[in-house]
């Protein structure tokens, strides 16, 4: 008879933090001691704290405890399986909290307090590789309803109603997508599909639902194929996703081992079919008609729309395509009805988001909040806070396809609006917090340089286009840009926002719009004063040593691998030795010598 | 493949809820076994698994939390076990073994009489 649950993470984070192991040592610990029969180990997606991997709950008391090693995993055992003592040592510690101190359970926690969890209620909680977990949390009852007491106009009309938009990036309403692809049901070859490329740099919200409740966008494609009127559908995961693959293709196999995909589903006569494929590492792959040109075994490029996918979209087909957390939220929307996910988030983005928090932030992780939450709430309370005292300077969001959020935004009501009409967008949810440190010319240079690659070369505004604005950057950069060239890069930012094909080369000036927009005083300083207020631009960094300061050890000296660092004749008041001095024609700007200076700190970048 | 029904769904989910229902806190009774090193010489184990084991056989899964903790602070009267219930006072029984924590299911958790033999208040 079980008597207490261990569930350990694995998510691709504590995967690669080294969960697999505690595993391994746990069930070998549990068997020595005899305690195979009382306690369950169950393996499960991710929790969100990935800072703090590799994480581990123990129930039924939800002690929660991070960095846990393979060492630990005895004193675990001895100590809280077998005399009920949980390990204080290793349980989590609150980093906000002022006196550091240990917090029990997960759901204490200001992580998870502020959360809302509705596309991740299952994540870090049912092992996704067990079917029955996942029925056993009301799974399949939301198709069993639909299937037998709802009509398919019935279920459009309860998602519309929900007010979800798409949350993989566009923000469309998924009721209105439905409606359009609804006509002639039984009588066209119609197609589902998911969105699971997720190609925003640093963004993992998608592969950590997949990966933790993969049955949950199973059910929501079949009940999307009941809406429309279709029987076959496609995930589209792309191949650096392998574990979430591995899950999703168990969850397939399950779920038609049990009659929940196939033929003649609950015998209701409606039947569906699912595969997957994957995709080959090209963002541009992510978009709708890129992907299902991918699909279908052609080389990944988008064409023009219209024909919207709803009137011909895969093979030619009325086709509807969301993206993975839109689907997670369906089933719930299915079961709980339109007003209680409406009830959740601000007048016109409704329900909850997903934020793949990362960058200069304490808790690296996965969030789900309501709509409208601040950005302050998110990065202050839930991220806890910036590390090493730093100051706040922007947030990015939307990716590639984005733009920052100065800090004096910080109280803005995240919804998909609000993001607009500040120059960003929802994008598909990575949140990248940016600090003191961080340089914004660099920012749209690093953003800029990934749709430059990831452009397909299909229309010249965003093949040759994003080239020369990148070319333009460099040169700021360098510093030896002119004031002109900020118009220049107005301009051309605008002519491929308005003429390029799809929708990568129309948002990819973005992330330069918005830098220009609310860091233009950044620019300038690159430009006419030749310097990188951050320090991070490297052509623009001058090192110097304080003569005055310089005990003349002669360390830097040693260290500078481009000879650039000599003696000098002054011998500074109350110092034995010469000083150095760095001759700037020679300096690589490496900081070999700043790393070398940190006691004396007479060296200094600027 | 055969079709499920949407009856064996449901069945199934409520045969598996007692799986999950523990991650959820949702019991509303927990049981709480002392399991420190006088407890466990004094034979909290057995008791531990009867209450598992009963709990479970009772289908109370959903309702019952058994849990255990360190040293409750009188060790001669161990093995301790004290009851937890929203909006009700903490019943402790003391020197417990797997026959009396079998009874105390049956008539407490699922009767919801206290079983006044074997508190502390009749063992003093
Ligand atoms: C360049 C580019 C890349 C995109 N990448 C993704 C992606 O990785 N995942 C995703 O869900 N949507 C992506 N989209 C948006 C999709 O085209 C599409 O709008 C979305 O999958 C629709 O689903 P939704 O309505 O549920 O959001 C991308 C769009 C563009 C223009």
């Amino acid at each position: 008879m079980i008597r207490s649950h261990v569930l350990i993470c694995g998510g691709t984070g504590c995967t690669s933090s080294g969960s697999p192991a505690l595993k391994t040592a746990l069930e070998k610990e549990l068997a020595a001691k005899g305690l195979t029969e009382e306690i369950k180990i169950v393996m499960t997606g991710c929790f969100g704290l990935c800072a703090l991997g590799p994480v581990m709950i123990v129930y039924p008391d939800g002690t929660f405890y991070s960095m846990v090693t393979p060492e630990d995993i005895p004193e675990i055992v001895e100590e809280h399986l077998l005399k009920g003592r949980p390990v204080e040592r290793l349980e989590y510690h609150e980093q906000a909290a002022e006196d550091h101190h240990v917090v029990n359970s997960l759901s204490e926690t200001m992580f998870y307090k502020k959360q809302k969890r509705v596309a991740l209620r299952n994540c870090g909680v049912i092992n996704p590789e067990d079917i029955n977990e996942y029925i056993a949390t009301d799974g399949y009852q939301a198709l069993a309803k639909a299937l037998t007491e709802m009509t398919p106009d019935e279920v459009i009309q309860t998602v519309l109603d929900s007010g979800l938009r798409g949350r993989g990036g566009g923000g469309f309403p998924t009721g209105l997508k439905w409606k359009f692809a609804c006509a002639n049901r039984g009588q066209v070859k119609k197609y589902v599909a998911c969105n699971a490329d997720e190609g925003d740099p640093g963004a993992f919200m998608d592969r950590s639902i997949l990966e933790g409740d993969p049955h949950a966008v199973i059910e929501a494609m079949a009940l999307a194929a009941y809406a429309i009127g279709a029987d076959e559908g496609y995930v589209y995961v792309r191949a650096e996703y392998p574990i979430a693959i591995h899950r999703l293709q168990i969850a397939i196999d399950q779920a038609k081992e049990m009659g929940l995909l196939g033929e003649n589903i609950f015998g209701t006569g409606f039947n569906f079919d699912l595969k997957i494929r994957f995709g080959a590492g090209a963002f541009v792959c992510g978009e709708e008609t890129a992907l299902m040109t991918s699909i279908e075994g052609n080389r990944g490029e988008p064409r023009p729309r219209p024909p919207f996918p709803a009137v011909k979209g895969l093979f030619g087909q009325p086709t509807i395509l969301n993206n993975v957390e839109t689907y997670a939220n369906i089933p719930q929307i299915i079961l709980n009805g339109a007003k209680w996910f409406a009830d959740m988030g601000t007048e016109k983005s409704k329900g909850t988001k997903v934020f793949a928090l990362g960058g200069k932030i304490t808790n690296t992780g996965l969030v789900e909040v309501p709509m409208g939450t601040t950005l302050r709430e998110i990065i202050e309370e839930i991220g806890g806070g910036i590390p090493n005292g730093k100051k706040f300077k922007a947030a990015q969001t939307g990716g590639p396809s984005g733009g920052c959020i100065p800090a004096h935004l910080i109280d803005t009501p995240i919804d998909y609006d609000n993001l607009l009409a500040i120059g960003s967008m929802m994008g598909s949810g990575g949140l990248i917090v940016m600090d003191e440190d961080t340089c914004m010319v660099d920012i749209a240079r690093f953003f800029l340089e990934f749709t430059v690659d990831e452009s397909c070369g299909k229309c010249t505004p965003c093949r040759v286009g994003t080239r020369r604005l990148l070319e333009i950057l460099n040169k700021i950069i360098e510093g030896k840009g002119e004031m002109e060239d900020l118009d220049r890069m107005e301009e051309l930012c605008n002519y491929i926002k308005s003429a390029s094909l799809c929708g990568l080369g129309q948002t990819a000036p973005n992330p330069v719009i918005s830098t220009l927009r609310y860091f233009k005083d950044e620019y300038i300083a690159h430009i006419v004063d030749k310097t990188c207020p951050a320090g991070v631009c490297k052509s623009l960094l001058k090192f110097t040593i304080d003569a005055d300061k310089c005990i003349g050890c002669g360390l830097c000296a040693k260290n500078c691998p481009a000879d650039a660092i000599a003696r000098t004749t002054y011998i500074a008041p109350g110092h034995k030795l010469a000083s150095f001095a760095i001759d700037s024609s020679k300096c690589v700007k490496c900081g070999a010598c700043l790393d070398s200076c940190k006691k004396i700190k007479a060296i200094s970048k600027k | 493949m055969k079709a499920m029904s949407i009856a064996e769904l449901t069945a199934l989910r409520d045969k598996m809820k007692d799986r999950v229902a523990m991650r959820e806190g949702s019991g509303q009774i927990r049981v709480v076994v002392g399991m420190a090193t006088c407890g466990i010489a004094a034979g909290a184990r057995p008791v531990l698994s009867a209450f598992v084991e009963k709990v479970g056989e009772a289908g109370l899964g959903d309702r019952v939390i058994v849990s255990q903790t360190g040293c409750i602070g009188i060790c001669q009267y161990e093995p301790v076990v004290e009851i937890f219930e929203d909006g009700k006072e903490k019943v402790t029984y003391v020197k417990m073994d797997a026959a009396k924590a079998a009874e105390v299911v049956e008539k407490h958790l699922k009767g919801g009489v206290v079983v006044d033999a074997y508190t502390i208040g009749q063992n003093k």
